[in-house]
């Protein structure tokens, strides 16, 4: 045993400075052993001890709790499902339901035949004769044992189980009720998911979410509507006599419980038929599609009017153009119209003001100092003013109303120019000539 | 559940088969003839192919057409391999370069196989036997070499192997597998310095081990390989070949078949004298007609070897020497192959080392009583553990950088009451390391002084008269000691380079001591109060 020396002085943490370990060596170990493996981890995850032993620690807690319960057990009923059962007549076995009796409610057509193993011996031990009458029950009273029994027969033979279940209608479960709020998807999956089991083709379809694609909704659809059903309803047959004295009848009973299957086949058929319709119905996903192809196809048909409507539109354009144009060229023509008749009531004013302005060209200058022949004066510039064109016209009395005084001369010269040219005889304007 | 991986211990003598079963006991598996040490033989005989004991039987009737002692030769080109070795068998011959076997199958038909097609077949020969056994095919292993293994001879084994539909997942060597297995079935509760060693057929090899947290590091390897059990062997046919000679004025070691058939049932006689201490020998018509009829003590037997196991005594001491330690420093060594059967071995070996050394042979009851599986166990026990990684996780694992750790060089402890160093830490540890001591009962203000300490051998001559009286030994003491005093070698640790102390106050019910050691090699050291959880850390 190990005793250390008592603490004489007052310390509790003194390391001593610059104070080291011999260099370690570094040499290979052997890869072989959980503790290599360990060492292992450690250096490749950087793990610290106290670290690594947390980690471990916490495996080894998880290895325990998984290995002590049997995943199995924890689906299993804990208590019967239905407390009626223990009453039920053992004879009437068939009416009873052989997945509550056998512990499996919660799983019924999932349960694997392990599982029912299981569970049969876990209904067994708990409600074997024996164990009853020990609790005080009568030895007689083992109508539920057989029952536990009986379902056992069914469930572990593939056939029996395959017609049992056809006929679990436990299991199946009800469409939303019409009229009623619900979730499309919440409330038909289970629906879908149920009627699967029947199916004889494998795997089926899921009915999805509001994100599933076109292509996988229209798969659904069309797998349910051709479905292939292995359902079957032998399981509510009549029992078939078993004497051999009455064959007729027999015949009879065969006959007649093979015509109830069939109807009740074909029932099943319309109602699945029935139920995938209306599931399609109110499936939100189809309405989505069949508006988005609904404006899709409006999409398309207007972009294929595309050509038509540009070609009206540049011909309305053209017309406008041409309209705009000829309007235009209206306003214009009747302005011009009556900026021609303007200038020419102008042009007018300004010859007879020139005209004036010559005319009195002679009174004005008190007839050239020959106020004795103002008459003749004023006769001989009317007749060369209404000779004058409109050139000479504007000529002239510019150069009048320039130089007044010289307007003598400018008639004159005017006068003599006429003469020359002949326009008037120099007898008429004898004065200027 | 998928198949198991099956541990494979080939041997040049013979091999062993092992699995970890469902029950998760580790199942040595045994071939269609029982034998659970299966001969690594194979021999020919027209087309009919034996294997393991009935090929072994061949040897007498059929030398030149039974290969034995093949395993040493794989990976090796024929002038670095020993052909001499497989001489009591078909003579080694040159096939490419390589060591092969020239085999007549059948009138004028003379096969050439490699060695590395024997090895293939005679994998496929356990491979079967585990498969009809376990009744699942097997497609992973587990196989241990030796460790002067090459990285060639290695490869051509795992090329051998898969073509037998064999993949060899990890190669382990024997003294790690040995030492695995053993530590399975009995853990050491200490860190522990062991010498390994495996005396088989033909060759002997020894591993001075050490085990630290569980880890081994080999210190020092030594390998004889004209040292084994046929050594063995050789001294009983020469002391029966004798005994004949001299009572049938005959020469039994002149004809092979003669020596063929004595070296049989000498095997057979050495290997009940294991177990009990006479044992007969009797062979009809050993030569010129002559029966042989006789019966040996262990004691004749085991001073007809003596020198033998003086040899493999010898050979331990080698390697301890090789490792540059004494025999002190040695905790434990384990014996393993079929020749540690022999009591004499461990007898020899008890004698050799001082008390403190424990002999781990099968007659120590905290051993296994068959060495001989203990190779392929480990490989079992590796083969399990391996399972549950996936490949990468074990690649990643056998890393050089994982693989090539830092080991410390001298032990860290603390010094007691009388100023002793109490190694914690032993040296050769890797790290990150945790050690923890706890003291109970401990009362009152503490110091707790870390300390490097060194370790020396004192020695201390006892004479006879200088011992107290009235001693319960004395008398024995005395016997032994009339010649010459006896020399008391004890192995100490003086503390040399201190490190840290520590005080902590007020224990009332106890205390731990924690030295943790991370993988930078920074110690720290946690002295903790039991009952008020105080602490006090100090670190490096």
């Amino acid at each position: 045993m190990l005793s250390l020396p008592a603490l004489t002085s007052d310390i509790t943490v003194s390391t001593v400075a610059g104070a080291k370990l011999t260099p370690s060596v570094r040499r290979p170990i052997e890869p072989v052993g959980k503790d290599f493996m360990h060492h292992a981890t450690r250096t490749l995850r950087n793990h610290t001890w106290s670290e690594f032993e947390k980690i471990q620690a916490e495996q080894n807690v998880k290895t325990v709790d998984e290995s002590n319960v049997d995943p199995d057990e924890l689906l299993f009923d804990t208590e019967l499902a239905d407390e009626t059962l223990l009453g039920h007549d053992a004879r009437d076995w068939k009416t009873a339901d052989l997945y509550a009796a056998m512990g499996l409610s919660k799983l019924r057509y999932t349960a694997t035949e392990n599982q029912i193993i299981k569970a049969h011996r876990k209904q067994v031990v708990k409600y074997h004769p024996d164990k009853q009458s020990a609790s005080g029950a009568s030895l007689d009273q083992d109508g539920f044992f057989k029952i536990i029994q009986k379902a056992f027969e069914t469930l572990t033979d593939k056939n029996k189980r395959k017609q049992y279940d056809s006929c679990d209608f436990v299991a199946d479960v009800e469409p939303p009720k019409k009229g009623s709020e619900y979730d499309f998807f919440e409330a038909w999956a289970p629906v879908f998911a149920s009627e699967a089991r029947f199916s004889k083709k494998t795997p089926v379809p899921e009915l999805g979410n509001l994100e599933t694609s076109q292509k996988e909704v229209e798969q659904f659809f069309s797998f349910w509507h051709r479905f292939d059903s292995w359902r079957t309803f032998e399981f509510l047959d009549e029992d078939v006599p078993d004497d051999s004295s009455n064959r007729d009848h027999k015949r009879y009973i065969e006959r007649k419980n093979k015509a109830a299957r069939d109807k009740k086949k074909t029932a099943d058929n319309a109602r699945l038929v029935k139920l995938v319709e209306r599931a399609m119905n109110e499936d939100p996903r189809i309405k989505m599609f069949k508006e988005a192809e609904k404006k899709e196809k409006e999409r398309k048909k207007w972009e294929a009017g595309a050509g038509a409507r540009a070609e009206a539109e540049a011909k309305a354009k053209a017309e406008a153009d041409a309209k705009s144009k000829a309007e235009e060229e209206a306003k214009a023509a009747a302005n011009a119209k009556a900026d021609k008749k303007k200038s020419k009531e102008a042009a007018k004013a300004a010859k007879k003001k020139n005209k004036r302005a010559i005319r009195n060209a002679g009174k004005d200058n008190d007839y050239f100092g020959d106020a004795a022949q103002a008459a003749a004066i004023d006769e001989q510039i009317t007749l060369i003013v209404d000779s004058l064109d409109d050139e000479q016209l504007v000529e002239v009395s510019d150069k009048i109303k320039a130089d007044a005084s010289a307007s003598k001369t400018i008639l004159s010269e005017t006068a003599k120019t006429f003469v020359e040219s002949g326009k008037l005889p120099a007898s008429l304007v004898a004065y200027f000539a | 559940m998928s198949s198991p991986i099956l541990g494979i211990s080939f041997g040049n003598t013979s091999s062993s088969i092992a699995y970890i079963n469902p029950k998760n006991d580790v199942d040595v598996i045994a071939n269609p003839d029982g034998e659970r040490a299966i001969p690594s033989v194979l021999s020919y005989v027209g087309e009919d192919e034996y294997h393991g004991g009935q090929a072994l039987q061949q040897l007498v009737r059929n030398p030149t057409n039974t290969i034995v002692n093949f395993r040493d030769f794989i990976g090796l080109n024929f002038a670095d391999a020993d052909v001499s070795r497989c001489a009591a068998g078909a003579p080694a011959i040159d096939v490419d370069g390589k060591v092969g076997f020239a085999i007549k199958r059948g009138e004028d038909v003379i096969e050439k196989i490699t060695v590395d097609e024997v090895v293939t077949r005679h994998l496929n020969r356990l491979k079967l036997a585990a498969e009809d056994y376990i009744g699942q095919t097997i497609s992973k292993t587990v196989l241990t070499v030796p460790t002067d293994f090459t990285d060639a001879q290695k490869d051509a084994l795992a090329a051998a192997a898969s073509k037998c539909g064999l993949k060899i997942i990890q190669f382990i060597s024997e003294p790690s597998a040995s030492l695995l297995a053993h530590i399975h079935s009995f853990p050491f509760e200490k860190d522990m310095n062991v010498v390994v060693a495996d005396f088989g057929g033909v060759r002997s090899d020894a591993a001075v081990v050490a085990i630290r947290n569980g880890i081994f590091t080999v210190l020092a390897t030594a390998h004889n390989a004209k040292l084994g059990g046929d050594n063995l062997d050789e001294a009983l046919i020469e002391y029966f070949a004798a005994d004949f000679q001299k009572k049938n004025q005959c020469n039994p070691r002149k004809n092979a078949r003669s020596l063929a058939k004595l070296r049989s049932n000498a095997v057979i006689t050495k290997k009940t004298l294991s177990n009990a201490t006479t044992a007969t020998i009797s062979v009809e018509s050993l030569a010129d007609g002559f029966d042989y009829h006789t019966s040996i003590n262990r004691m004749r037997y085991e001073l007809t070897a003596g020198k033998v196991f003086s040899q493999f005594s010898q050979f331990i001491n080698d390697t301890i020497e090789k490792a540059n330690m004494d025999i002190l420093d040695i905790d434990a060594v384990l014996l393993c192959g079929g020749v540690s059967f022999t009591p004499k071995l461990a007898n020899n070996l008890e004698f050799l080392f001082p008390e403190s050394v424990e002999i781990l042979g099968p007659q120590n009851k905290d051993a296994s009583n068959t060495p001989n599986e203990l190779s392929c166990s480990g490989a079992a026990l590796q083969g399990r553990l391996i399972g549950d990684y996936d490949d990468d996780e074990l690649k990643e694992a056998l890393q050089p950088v994982v693989l090539n750790t830092m080991h410390l060089q001298k032990a860290v402890g603390l010094l007691d009451a009388e100023g002793k160093f109490v190694p914690v830490i032993l040296p050769e540890t890797t790290y990150p390391a945790q050690k923890t001591i706890t003291i109970k009962n401990a009362k009152g203000d503490f110091l707790v002084g870390v300390y490097e300490g060194e370790s020396y051998i004192e020695e201390k001559t006892l004479e006879p008269e200088a011992k107290p009286e009235g001693e319960e030994d004395e008398e024995d003491s005395e016997e032994w000691s009339d010649d010459e005093p006896e020399v008391i070698r004890e192995k100490l640790y003086k503390p040399a380079t201190k490190l840290m102390e520590l005080g902590i106050k007020d224990v009332t019910k106890g205390l731990q001591i924690i030295f943790n050691m991370n993988k930078d090699a920074v110690l720290k050291v946690t002295a903790r109060d039991l009952k008020s959880n105080a602490v006090v850390q100090g670190q490096l």
